[in-house]
């Protein structure tokens, strides 16, 4: 008798992937860095570095700083900007056999228009992820993410300029996150994910400066692991469309609480620069996990938490 | 560049604070090249969560890498409580070494503290030349004995802060006589601390010459995902910023904004 192997597909509205792991924006550069590392086709897709329409050189450093069970980052969001992400990067990238998600983010309601338009028609690309995280210079450097209407702004934008599935990004930090979640979902986003970094500051206490150049970073890692579960737990239960987890997870366990809480795919983050080969480990350990459990599809595991009595 | 396993060979202390580790990993060692560098996770808890780069120190045996470090930290604390028989997962070998002089041509080798390091496998890797090896700590018990490299015999000075062993000043003292004996000519090498190499590079800029100089940063991955490891660069208009984990930690001088 041979044994079937349990299905790890999962559908994020229009968008199918392979299996729900996700390498998170920003922690896996364009792919190619980890290409002798890994088997990357057997992602369930990756997010390339987050991209703005000119080239962005990042914060001086000091750039990163390890906390407890997790890291400040204030990179600033350095990239290559649109052209040469089109011309250098995007043609190794499509020919892998993995979904490969564009995150975009603008300092202005017009740039985020001009990247989504920059990307149009061009094929390769299965969705366009939008990070709302990034300070608006025309409010005052405050973060498009943290208002509802500006947020909805943002995605109706893009929409207007795409022809790609969009997932909003959404940042935690802000008051209630289901506020946000549900107007981008009104402005018609077909997913969101979350959650972004968490603010925070370390300070030298013998220079008595702070640790970053930038003041304060985004903290990652398994320190932000419950926050991203409550969170998504909290999300799951306000809107229809669907929901990427993400927030610090290290093994496929930690995945497993994402999904069971409602979240149809997860993102793996922090965990790329301390095992490079980790997300394929966690696809691995969800299916073995499966074949234990006698579960026939990953979906059938999704949003099956149980009430705590 | 490879992730592997490795198994602990030895792990001694050398010096005050400073031990010299030696691990099988004949798959990096067959990549290795004087100036790479591996990252080392140091235990599989998540406190402290990500790897520790450190230098190559030098290869031995076909198979075994030599890591020497300096605890200064919770990893490199962890790092020194590994005994012997465990394993360790270790990714390398990362980054741009160091270039190697054409033969004949005359090096100069400048260390401040654990800086060390990527020297020792540079100067092995470079004994047919006339070499002088110029290394500076903060005292004599810090000195890290370099007799088991089989560098024994060379041309080499020291420099204490306090005075315990040879000169008593910076090494850069050591390194200014050393550069106008050696004049016309010779290829400079430093690794350091940063006041000690922004010294170091003055004095070759100063002159001309050619000086090559190994950075360090605190990074998160050695890949080049993260972004996190930048250095200014000298040259604006082309890059503001370098990573020092692909386009180093081996920089010419020059190219660096000190």
């Amino acid at each position: 008798m041979t044994e079937s192997q349990p299905e790890l597909k999962v559908r994020i509205g229009p968008l199918e992937l392979k299996n729900p792991v996700l390498t998170a924006s920003g922690t896996f550069g364009y792919g190619r860095e980890f290409s002798g590392l890994m088997d990357i086709d057997s992602l369930g897709g990756i997010v390339v570095k987050g991209l703005s329409l000119r080239p962005m050189a990042g914060n001086p450093p000091p750039r990163i700083v390890e906390t407890p069970c997790g890291m400040l980052n204030a990179i600033g969001l350095a990239n290559i900007g649109l052209d040469l992400f089109l011309e250098e990067k995007l043609p190794w990238l499509k020919a892998l056999n993995t979904a490969v998600i564009v995150n975009i983010y603008g300092h202005s309601i017009d740039e985020y228009r001009a990247v989504a338009a920059g990307l149009k028609g061009i094929d390769g690309i299965a969705a366009i992820e939008v990070n709302i995280s990034c300070p608006n210079v025309e409010q005052g450097g405050m973060a498009f993410g943290t208002d509802p209407v500006v947020s909805a702004k943002v995605t109706e934008e893009v929409l207007k300029n795409t022809d790609k599935p969009v997932i909003v990004k959404l940042s935690p930090n802000v008051t209630d996150i289901r506020s946000i979640a549900v107007a981008v979902e009104k402005a018609g986003a077909h997913a969101v994910s979350l959650i972004n970094t968490l603010t925070g500051m370390a300070i030298d206490i013998d220079s008595r400066k702070p640790k970053l150049s930038n003041i304060s970073g985004g903290l990652s890692g398994p320190a932000i692991r419950p926050v991203a579960v409550y969170m998504v737990y909290q999300v799951v239960r306000s809107v229809n469309i669907p929901v990427i987890g993400g927030g610090g997870i290290m093994d496929y366990r930690d995945a497993l609480e994402f999904l069971i809480a409602g979240a149809r795919a997860v993102q793996i983050g922090t965990a790329n620069f301390v095992n490079p080969g980790i997300s394929v480990e966690i696809i691995d350990g969800l299916r073995k996990f499966c074949k234990e459990q006698e579960i026939k599809r990953i979906e059938d595991i999704i949003g099956t938490l149980k009430p705590p009595f | 560049m490879i992730e592997q396993k490795a198994e602990i060979i030895f792990n001694r202390k050398v010096a005050s604070d400073t031990f010299l580790m030696g691990l099988r990993a004949s798959d990096i060692v067959a990549e290795a090249a004087p100036g790479q560098f591996v990252m080392i996770r140091v235990s599989p808890e998540l406190d402290p969560i990500l790897r520790r780069p450190f230098s190559i120190c030098g290869t031995q045996e076909g198979d075994m890498l030599l890591v020497l470090y300096r605890v200064i930290g919770k990893g490199t604390r962890i790092l020194a409580g590994v005994g012997q028989g465990e394993t360790l997962s270790v990714l390398g070998p990362l980054g741009t070494g160091f270039k190697f002089p054409e033969k004949g041509q005359k090096a100069i080798l400048v260390s401040g503290g654990i800086g060390i390091a990527p020297l020792i496998f540079l100067a092995q890797k470079m004994k047919d030349r006339e070499m002088k090896f110029l290394s500076g700590y903060r005292s004599v018990k810090e000195m890290v004995p370099i007799e088991w490299a089989g560098l024994s015999g060379i041309n080499d000075s020291i420099s204490t802060d306090d005075g315990t062993m040879g000169h008593k000043g910076p090494v850069t003292d050591l390194f200014e006589a050393a550069i106008d004996e050696f004049r016309g000519g010779a290829f400079v090498f430093s690794c350091g601390p940063l006041p000690m190499l922004k010294k170091v590079a003055e004095i070759t800029l100063e002159r001309g010459i050619s000086c090559q100089v190994s950075v360090e940063t605190h990074m998160a991955c050695g890949l080049g995902a993260c972004q996190g490891c930048a250095v200014k660069s000298s040259f604006h208009e082309d890059r503001t910023y370098f990573h020092v984990c692909q386009d180093g930690p081996v920089f010419d001088a020059r190219s660096l904004d000190w």
